[in-house]
């Protein structure tokens, strides 16, 4: 059981990465890694905040709010500079590993574990039976991620969502459209990286401590998690997009904790991640960036 | 009114492979003209699509649109006034959006793309009206993904989206060239009513030299950048394939092929 609340946690915590990570890669095309920066961002950004006295609850919509800025910064590179897609990233994950250590004060770890946070604090003491308790975590996180998946959900449909989707899906109309396609990128990489954050600024509160090195491997994660999910739950009738990246996550880290209980060590985690993400990129004949089959 | 003034465009330029597509190249086209462009490969005719859009720069001259110098104009904003319908059908869709989405994305040109539904629920009757204009049966698949669509139903639709805001030019660069015989007549015979509906000043990119002769006011042909055939009204009317042909061979034996 508590095998299975782990399970569930990790992959909820991560399904709000995964949705950030979906909008740049399945939507707009753009293999972003800066995900790999704006995650631990996230991190710090509520760790620092928090032990400045600031209210868990806002740290994530502030955390929000960092993401979608270096988004931003990734995506001016990108259009503005006229950098690749790829280098951009890297560029951007890169500068933001330092940017972090400021944010935190120089620390490379920083623990909260004395603060309140959003799993562990007085309100919930008071109001939340002491049989519950042990789900408390799982039902919040549940909460986010559903409130997350609606947004997104609800702003894909609309006419600057729409937009969003045909930038990815074709740039050329958008030009037609008389749209400028370099801004659309822009707010969907401050978008997407936004929501990379807020799953930092989750993990980070959920673990309680900053890590500068939970970034790493984010991307892959990410992509994973979106590629079981779009491709391999397909299979299963009509689920919107959005609710099979969140089930892919979940199925992504069931596979690594399978991997953990059979005897890997938490050390070769990492290792896991790459390892299972080529199996799956493999599995689903998805060995690359999406080929413009259309164009 | 569209004006080009002076054209000149040079690719590879400062190279050994400079080459020089257009030298004090001149054109004007009025409202309302609907003009057919033919030429034999490379002799500037789609460049010139290019260039009046704005997807490639100048590298000298000026571009007028109703006395209005758009020469240095970013290609999206000019989109605003122009419809563009490519030589790839799938370039004036989108293939992973339903029908639906499509038409309202093309139905929100112009407007401000803020967090209004993306489709208007009302819009839909008129979506399905301008669908069965085409006559493919398009407006019983409003759910279905353009992306299983064939070619020419995509381009029937690129072509109803290009037309579907009020636009002062219709570009068409080789529209049909990718689709068959048939589909192609097809097309044609949509874009010349779409066209005399909508009074569109069109310009018409074609290999078939039958279209260029059939549709249209006016028929420019292009050699090395300059228009050897240019002529419109009663004088186009007269205008035989065999003449064209004619030329096109005189053109080819000048070039020694």
């Amino acid at each position: 059981m508590s095998i299975i609340l782990g399970v569930l946690e990790e992959g909820l915590i991560y399904a709000v990465m995964a949705l950030g990570v979906y909008i740049t890669y399945k939507i707009l095309d753009f293999p972003d890694l800066s995900v790999d920066g704006t995650f631990p961002m996230g991190a710090a950004v509520t760790a620092a905040l928090i032990l400045k006295g600031v209210h868990p609850a806002a740290t994530l919509l502030l955390a929000f709010f960092t993401g979608a800025l270096a988004g931003c910064v990734t995506g001016l590179i990108h259009v503005k500079l006229k950098v690749r897609d790829l280098l951009a990233g890297i560029i951007v994950m890169t500068g933001l590993y330092s940017i972090n250590l400021r944010i935190a004060g120089g620390k490379s770890n920083l623990p909260i574990f004395s603060r309140e946070n959003i799993f562990e604090n007085a309100f919930l003491e008071q109001h939340v039976p002491e049989a519950w308790s042990p789900y408390t975590a799982v039902i919040i996180l549940f909460a986010i991620t559903a409130v997350c998946k609606i947004l997104l959900d609800l702003y894909l449909n609309t006419r600057s969502g729409y937009l969003l989707r045909a930038t990815g899906d074709n740039d050329v109309l958008v030009t037609s459209l008389a749209k400028d396609k370099g801004m659309v990128r822009i707010l969907g990489l401050a978008i997407a990286n936004g929501f990379v954050a807020l799953s930092g600024s989750i993990y980070c509160q959920h673990k309680g401590f900053f890590e500068i090195s939970t970034g790493t491997g984010t991307m892959v994660m990410g992509l994973a998690s979106v590629i079981i999910g779009t491709k391999l739950l397909k299979r299963f009738g009509a689920v919107k997009a959005t609710t099979a990246v969140i089930l892919g996550t979940i199925v992504y880290k069931a596979c690594v904790s399978l991997a953990i209980a059979l005897g890997m060590e938490a050390s070769d985690l990492k290792l896991i991640t790459s390892v299972l993400f080529l199996g799956i990129l493999v599995a689903s004949g998805n060995k690359g960036r999406k080929v413009k089959a259309h164009a | 009114m569209l004006e080009l003034n002076h054209i000149h465009k040079y690719y590879n330029a400062g190279t050994v492979n400079e080459m020089c597509l257009f030298q004090d190249f001149s054109l004007t086209i009025r409202d309302g003209e609907f003009v057919s462009v033919v030429g034999s490969n490379g002799s500037g005719k789609t460049s010139m699509l290019n260039i009046i859009c704005g997807s490639i720069p100048l590298d000298d001259g000026m571009i007028r649109i109703n006395g209005k110098d758009i020469t240095h104009m970013p290609e999206y904003k000019r989109q605003r006034r122009i419809g563009r319908v490519y030589q790839n059908p799938a370039m004036g869709t989108c293939p992973s959006m339903t029908i639906l989405e499509n038409m309202a994305l093309a139905d929100n040109k112009g407007k401000s793309f803020n967090l209004r539904p993306g489709t208007n629920k009302q819009r839909i009757e008129f979506y399905r009206e301008q669908l069965h204009m085409l006559g493919l049966g398009l407006e019983d698949k409003m759910d279905v993904k353009v992306g299983v669509l064939s070619g020419g139903q995509r381009q029937a639709m690129a072509l109803l989206m290009s037309t579907m805001t009020p636009i002062e030019f219709l570009i068409l660069d080789e529209h049909t060239a990718a689709l068959d015989p048939k589909t192609a007549d097809t097309i044609m015979e949509l874009t010349d009513k779409v066209v005399k509906e909508k009074k569109l000043t069109t310009i018409m990119v074609t290999h078939n030299l039958r279209f260029a002769v059939e549709y249209g006011d006016r028929l420019l042909m292009m050699h090395q950048g300059q228009a050897v055939i240019d002529k419109a009204g009663a004088a186009k009317q007269q205008v035989r394939i065999d003449d064209i042909l004619e030329k096109f061979n005189e053109i080819s034996v000048e070039c020694g092929n």
